[in-house]
């Protein structure tokens, strides 16, 4: 077999694996992510466009928790307890998942991807009630307007459900 | 007799007159100054221009009152409470009262003891991996996203100010994010200074009507806590290591 030929079954090949990929396109498992409680911006969804956050928001998180921790910068915008506040829903009975359990927002993704994190060996990976908006009292912040600096239970449960079932990512 | 009114009259305005710049000169400290000294905006990067520091007068400090330890408990969620497997003295203790008793004469008194935020850190010194830090303001703290768990800085701080959590945590406070495995101690409530606030120890003392701590900025010759230092002195804690505490102390 020529090389010529040898390239052209290995087409052929390559387009007949092509052809067969829709058929098992339904049966990849996807993980199923809680939607969030509200939209953080009209614009985007999230404090950046979803593709974004998706991809890079390991990033934003880290460049805040340094300027947090070394420079007492404490905008809400990528800060960790905003991501809980609004992504972590409560479940049916009212009670929250925690991080070991697969319907937490930020597990759903991870264990699918296997993806080890240790922020909840010491962050909160649940909504506090009580404290919520002792993390920034900076108001002219224009993300999380409709939660950050309020108390969680100020947003009523239908909207939540509203929410939930909506577009919201 | 008019000119005997209006004598009065001017002395009753002097009189007033001295009642008011009292008044400014003790609200001053309290909100005035404070607003001008502390307000920065969430944004803003802090700076060495303010150094943070408490005083302590053990004098009204009182004894069987534990409102600052309770109160830095229900903050920051350490305690019996939260690791409830280890034993008393293994537990972290972020700031604990500490009675000094004369043996000879029996005169006690008793004072709260937390992380003095030296100027010159020992437990900065030591850290092989940067963890233990001083910002720029004078805040002593950990980081714990890169705290190693060594405890060399446990053995370094000559105040005993330190401690090591030993269990799995849960339920956190947002505020206080803490877990296995890594080392703390008093923050001087960073998180409450940052937002303007005053740590919350000094909160529970004055809410006692102790009002046994300063909070403030060293650096300001012109905050509370400055004048009272200029006027009555405040001492180290082993001022002979030379590390210049943020932390002072009256009557000891």
């Amino acid at each position: 077999m020529s090389l010529r030929q040898f390239s052209q079954k290995l087409v052929l090949v390559a387009a007949g694996l092509l052809l067969a990929l829709p058929m098992y396109a339904g049966e990849v498992p996807s993980p199923v992510v809680p939607k969030a409680k509200a939209k953080a911006n009209e614009e985007f969804g999230c404090v950046e466009p979803v593709t974004e956050m998706r991809k890079n928001h390991m990033k934003f998180i880290l460049h805040q928790r340094d300027d947090t921790m070394y420079k007492g910068i404490r905008t809400s915008k990528y800060a960790l307890a905003e991501c809980i506040n609004c992504h972590v829903s409560p479940e049916q009975n009212g009670t929250y998942a925690s991080y070991d359990e697969e319907e937490h927002f930020c597990n759903a993704c991870h264990t699918y991807a296997a993806v080890n994190i240790d922020c909840f060996g010491c962050h909160r990976d649940t909504p506090e009630e009580a404290s919520l908006g002792q993390a920034s009292t900076d108001k002219s912040d224009p993300y999380h307007k409709d939660f950050a600096f309020n108390k969680n239970s100020s947003v009523p449960k239908k909207n939540v459900d509203a929410l939930s079932s909506g577009g919201a990512e | 007799m008019e000119k005997e009114n209006s004598l009065l009259d001017q002395a009753r305005r002097a009189f007033f007159g001295k009642v008011a710049a009292a008044a400014a000169v003790t609200v001053a400290p309290g909100m005035v100054l404070y607003q001008v000294a502390q307000a920065k905006p969430a944004a803003e990067k802090v700076t060495d221009k303010v150094r943070w520091g408490m005083l302590i007068n053990t004098t009204k400090c009182a004894d069987g009152c534990d409102a600052c330890v309770t109160a830095c408990e229900t903050e920051y969620g350490w305690g019996p409470e939260s690791e409830p497997l280890s034993a008393p003295n293994q537990r972290a203790q972020w700031i604990r009262k500490v009675k000094l008793t004369d043996k000879a004469t029996g005169y006690a008194q008793t004072l709260p003891l937390m992380c003095q935020h030296c100027e010159i850190p020992p437990c900065v010194d030591v850290c092989p991996t940067g963890a233990s830090m001083k910002r720029v303001d004078g805040i002593v703290l950990v980081d714990k996203h890169i705290c190693i768990g060594c405890r060399y800085c446990m053995m370094a701080c000559p105040y005993k100010a330190r401690s090591f959590v030993h269990e799995n945590l849960t339920d956190q406070n947002v505020n206080a994010p803490r877990g296995k495995g890594t080392v703390e101690s008093c923050t001087m409530c960073v998180q409450r200074v940052d937002n303007d606030g005053i740590p919350a120890c000094v909160e529970a003392c004055n809410a006692e009507n102790h009002n046994a701590m300063f909070f403030g900025d060293l650096n300001d010759p012109q905050s509370e806590i400055s004048i009272e230092l200029a006027k009555n002195g405040g001492e180290q804690i082993r001022g002979d290591l030379g590390l210049n505490t943020g932390v002072r102390y009256q009557g000891i």
